[in-house]
């Protein structure tokens, strides 16, 4: 599409006013109605083809056998329900679920609450140390995911990992060599550590942004009223940032319900089955295994719990979205 | 600040806030104390990746860690950059990175012109899809992906990752840029054009250069996400030859161990135009994320 041609829409649009008072149906008038529509087409056909036809094809796999050798002959067996039965009797599936819930609950508490009082924390530092420690969460921010996971394999190596070498100086216990992944409850630990220490920058700053825009005189009003800083945070700063809330919980939810980088890397690519999350077993199943079909009956079930968790996120987007 | 202090009697206020202050002085210590603390923690893994990256040998495997970098040595970058496949994986990485970002910029900017200046039917459920694909963990969608890709003979080559990566690149790049333009002020092109400019010239003139700097910050945040992504890259690019450098950095962990010095630096050089960028538009992507939730 020209770009004169998507000027000269846009700005039709804008002079509605102009164009009421001849309501006919001049080529105009056509062609501001068609514009959106021709501005829209390429990235929806785009849409189409790499989000929605994928959906498609996912929905479709799960009631397939998929295996290597339908891989090479390029079409799957229709089975039916077997691969949804199958999960649903595996107890592995129903462990695995149940370790994502609370990986999930566990990082995006300690997220939002250590986010929360790093932000409350901000606000009451002097200048300086206010730009150091910001500057500190956009760099732990802008860390790529990939590097980060590395950067924490090396700390907790068992032999020259720093972690070891403190835990042991504190006299904490006897870390020489420890070995942090041999334990899953201490390996998950670890990469806990390491994926709130990743989102905790965001939570910050957003939170930080969102304090100082709470009106000073409601919390002075406040304050004069007699109320106590505890109360005046919950009955006037909380209710003001609810809104900021709900979409950071969501999308930390989105986040940590779906890690697999810092679990597959962190543990050389071949996590034992303790590690499994709903990511990692899905992957498993679909690229070391080779069943592509179970793979995808697992990450249907992922997107439905997806979707349907974070169904308030979704319509107070579009909602914020309508306003305009 | 000042609707409400007139209120409060002015003979007490100055004796408060005295008896405050050093307590209030105080209490910022404290404070400051705590911040330097979280800082320290916070900072700790990046300093010590680039602090690891510049120390000899010895001084890495050493019982008692080296808090510094005594003697420094430039060895590590060197033996990261001499390896096998680095430039040519920096290339891929550049390669799918620009291209990407090129395409999903253009049609991001004509599909957010729609959304942000016409009112037609079907706005609403495009805004629906636009923010519920986004939900869509990208583990699953990598294996229909994979699947497609493989019968397409699009598996282990970079039009493969490019037309994948637009996945999840295309609709936030929309969504930010809609807001950028919504951001316009929409009587800034009506005055132009009241002043004799024509439509197209009010387009160039005044919503082009305001939106520019959105445009930009868009391109880099796609450029950062594009560039950080490692499943997509890891599943389809199976020849050493054909990755790119998230991919390469698995590339240090052998059987025989990790070699932790080269890993370092590669890991600083992968992050590093990353950070750059990061710190160039963070404070305009930061509030775009959130911009519902403040607005409404």
């Amino acid at each position: 599409m020209p770009e004169g041609a998507t000027a000269v829409a846009v700005a039709e649009s804008d002079f509605s006013l102009a164009s009421r008072r001849r309501p006919r149906w001049s080529r105009h008038r056509i062609a501001g109605a068609t514009a959106p529509y021709a501005l829209l087409a390429p990235a929806a056909v785009v849409i189409g083809a790499v989000l929605g036809y994928p959906l498609y094809l996912i929905a479709r796999l799960s009631f397939e056998k998929y295996g290597l050798f339908e891989l090479i002959r390029h079409k799957g067996t229709w089975i039916g329900l077997d691969n949804y039965t199958e999960i649903i009797h595996d107890s592995q599936f129903w462990r695995v679920l149940l370790r994502t819930v609370a990986f999930t609950v566990v990082n995006v508490s300690l997220t939002m609450v250590l986010g929360t009082a790093i932000a409350l924390l901000l606000v009451r530092l002097g200048l300086f140390m206010r730009y150091l420690l910001t500057g500190a969460l956009v760099f732990v921010w802008a860390t790529p995911v990939v590097v980060a996971v590395d950067v924490w394999r090396w700390m907790v190596d068992p032999q020259f990992g720093i972690a070891n070498w403190a835990l042991t100086k504190l006299h904490i216990g006897d870390f020489v060599r420890h070995d942090w992944f041999v334990n899953p409850w201490s390996g998950f630990a670890v990469i806990t550590a390491l994926v709130v220490w990743g989102a905790i920058p965001f939570v910050a700053i957003t939170v930080f942004a969102g304090l100082s825009q709470v009106p000073e005189e409601l919390i002075e009003a406040a304050q004069i009223d007699g109320a106590r800083s505890r109360n005046v945070f919950r009955e006037v700063t909380l209710p003001l940032l609810k809104p900021i809330f709900v979409i950071l919980t969501s999308l930390s939810i989105i986040w940590d319900f779906q890690v697999f980088n810092q679990i597959w890397i962190m543990l050389d690519q071949r996590p034992s089955t303790d590690y499994f999350t709903m990511s990692v077993y899905s992957f498993v199943e679909s690229f070391r295994i080779s069943e592509y079909g179970l793979g995808s009956a697992i990450a249907v079930v992922m997107v439905l719990i997806m979707l349907a968790v974070t169904f308030v996120y979704v319509r107070q987007m579009v909602k914020a979205g309508e306003v305009h | 600040m000042s609707s409400v202090t007139p209120i409060a009697p002015t003979p007490v206020a100055p004796v408060v806030v005295r008896g405050h202050s050093r307590r209030r002085r105080i209490n910022r210590l404290g404070w400051n104390l705590l911040g330097l603390c979280v800082f320290a923690v916070m900072v700790f893994p990046v300093y010590w990746m680039v602090a690891t990256a510049f120390k000899t040998g010895p001084n890495i495997f050493s019982y008692s860690p080296k808090w510094f970098p005594i003697p420094a040595t430039l060895a590590n970058f060197g033996d990261a950059i001499h390896r096998d496949y680095f430039w040519r994986n920096v290339g891929n990485s550049l390669i799918v990175v620009g291209v990407v970002v090129t395409f999903s910029l253009v049609l991001a900017f004509l599909a957010a012109l729609a959304l942000a200046k016409f009112r037609f039917y079907g706005r609403k459920a495009f805004i629906v899809v636009i923010i519920a694909v986004q939900m869509v963990p990208l583990n699953a969608l990598i294996i229909p992906l994979y699947i497609t890709l493989s019968r397409a003979d699009q598996v282990n080559k970079l039009s493969g990752v490019i037309i994948t990566y637009m996945t999840f690149v295309l609709p936030f790049t929309i969504w930010t840029l809609r807001g950028f333009i919504l951001g316009v002020p929409r009587e800034l092109e009506e005055a132009a054009m009241v002043d004799g400019t024509t439509r197209f010239g009010a387009f160039v003139r005044i919503l082009l250069p305001l939106v520019a700097p959105g445009l930009v910050a868009t391109s880099i945040f796609a450029f950062i996400q594009a560039w950080n992504e490692y499943i997509i890259a890891y599943v389809l690019l199976s020849s050493p030859e054909k990755q790119t450098l998230t991919v390469w950095l698995a590339s240090f962990t052998t059987n025989r161990g990790t070699e932790w010095g080269p890993l370092m630096a590669g890991a600083t050089l992968t992050a590093l135009p990353v950070v750059v960028f990061f710190l160039l538009v963070q404070r305009r992507i930061a509030f775009g994320l959130t911009a519902g939730a403040v607005r409404g």
